[in-house]
């Protein structure tokens, strides 16, 4: 039934990263401080902190969203996945190794929200073209302008994602 | 943020007893609420948490419409196949609106009750009739390149900034509401107002009251359509002025029109004389012209936004264009045709 709470925390449980973790937080703490402030994976940056550039980009249950304007008691019980998690057994993601390749940043502040959106684009699986790729990472701000090698970055890993589902 | 008590609602009686309190908010997505909340715009003494509602289903009515449940994701809906099948100029609406992370956060209740992006509205320094009733309007003298043309008074001349309302209003959808006096259905038409002495009041819902759904009735609006949204820049950003257009034409002649307006005005703006106009002429650009010209022939700009008048003219012609010869805006490519 109903659960109140005048003030303090609110208990909170959270898989983040493959780790589940008990926490207690107070309600208007949002997920990116929680994150950053709290558990230490400052992977995920604070830009504007308003939801216009998209910095903060995390998947919550493999949805991308913006941190900076989740109130993280209104995620309990979900998974949330932050650049921290996205490599695996100390290899680095595909879309990691593509924005290496592909010189995909210049001052890297909005690669962590880069990648993870992208992750997220992958997932939901509607790029099929560059302009489609754009127009679904509209909401990732890069000051330096690296869209041009971002855009090719995501390309390569979607063109080998589709070539490895036809093989 | 100021600070709140958070109350995490169980069911839909749940959450409409614990919105019964003054300056108490829902909260879904949190994708505009939360920003608000930051800007302290927005300083609920309560925010009640109601994404565990069973409220993310999709139904199928007996009149062939659908009845999306208010939670259901704005991505969820523009991606869901009978709404692209069935309703292809909400799904296309939807898609030309904020970002894929705002839309997957961003809920189908919360997309109605957007607040306005009034530069003044955001600042609390700042006299807002909106915000604070009585303190006057900062835009009507000040800054208001985006602000509406058609339907203001002066006490506000802020905008609706929904894409998917605008959607909405042209299918005629139905908003369901629940509250401390029951169930009870609205037109989209009668949902938003205009600011008229009250600009405080977005809409007219009753004190705590809760979206619960929002019915497509049937529509046969699925080849001559188009969003049509003009904005600063190619994508995420607020509309300027779009255009909401379904035609149905019948040897060579529409027998059916709705275009609704976005950008312009404090709700989505619809012209049901000018639609029925429509009927029975052919579809060319004279009467596009005749249309449009109707529609804003009571348009007033206020210097700065005098632009959003012409540019509305020219977004409804060319928007009947598109409806008339089946080619819907493409919202990856941007290329206006």
């Amino acid at each position: 039934m109903s659960e109140n709470f005048n003030s303090g925390g609110v208990p909170l449980t959270l898989t983040i990263n493959g780790v589940r973790r008990s926490l207690s937080v107070e309600p208007w703490v949002t997920l990116l401080d929680l994150l950053r402030e709290q558990l230490e994976l400052t992977g995920t940056k604070k830009g504007c902190d308003q939801g216009q550039c998209g910095a903060c980009t995390v998947l919550v249950d493999g949805k991308r969203l913006n941190a900076c304007l989740i109130l993280a008691v209104s995620k309990d019980g979900t998974e949330v996945t932050t650049i921290e998690g996205l490599a695996r057994n100390g290899e680095l993601h595909p879309l990691q190794v593509a924005f290496v390749e592909r010189d995909a940043f210049q001052c890297g502040y909005c690669t962590p929200g880069q990648i993870c959106s992208a992750a997220g684009l992958l997932a939901e699986g509607h790029a099929h073209s560059r302009a489609e790729i754009r127009e679904q990472m509209s909401g990732n701000i890069c000051r330096c302008g690296a869209y041009t090698n971002i855009a090719d970055a995501i390309g390569a890993v979607l063109r080998d994602s589709a070539r490895e589902a036809a093989e | 943020m100021n600070r709140f008590e958070y109350v995490r609602a169980e069911s839909v009686a749940h959450a409409i007893q614990a919105l019964a309190t003054p300056n108490a908010q829902a909260l879904a997505g949190g994708t505009n609420l939360v920003d608000l909340m930051k800007y302290d715009v927005a300083r609920p003494t309560r925010v009640v948490d109601i994404n565990r509602l069973p409220l993310r289903a999709i139904e199928e009515m007996p009149d062939g419409g659908l009845k999306i449940g208010a939670l259901v994701s704005n991505s969820d809906l523009a991606w869901e196949p009978r709404i692209v099948k069935r309703y292809p100029l909400l799904a296309s609406a939807i898609l030309a609106g904020a970002s894929a992370q705002l839309r997957n956060a961003a809920t189908t209740g919360g997309n109605l009750l957007q607040r306005t992006r009034c530069y003044y509205f955001y600042d609390p320094s700042t006299p807002c009739n909106k915000r604070q009733p009585g303190s006057g309007c900062s835009a009507a003298l000040g800054i208001n390149r985006i602000h509406a043309v058609l339907g203001a008074s002066e006490h506000c001349i802020a905008v609706h900034p929904s894409d998917m309302c605008v959607a909405l209003a042209a299918l005629d959808a139905i908003i369901h509401l629940e509250g401390p006096d029951g169930p009870r259905k609205l037109p989209f038409g009668d949902f938003h107002r205009l600011p008229e002495d009250r600009p405080q009041d977005d809409n007219t819902m009753r004190p705590g009251e809760l979206i619960t759904a929002v019915e497509l009735p049937r529509s046969d609006f699925i080849e001559s359509y188009t969003y049509l949204k003009v904005r600063d820049r190619l994508s995420y950003a607020f509309a300027l002025v779009s255009v909401a257009a379904a035609l149905r034409i019948d040897r060579g002649a529409i027998i059916e029109a709705r275009i609704a307006l976005g950008g312009v005005a404090h709700k989505p703006w619809r012209d049901r004389k000018v639609e029925d106009c429509l009927c029975g002429k052919v579809p060319d650009e004279s009467t596009f012209a005749e249309c449009a010209a109707s529609i804003l022939r009571d348009a007033k700009g206020r210097g700065q936004n005098d632009f959003k008048i012409e540019l509305a003219r020219r977004t409804i012609v060319r928007g009947l264009r598109q409806a008339a010869a089946n080619m819907p805006q493409d919202q990856a490519d941007k290329v206006v045709r």
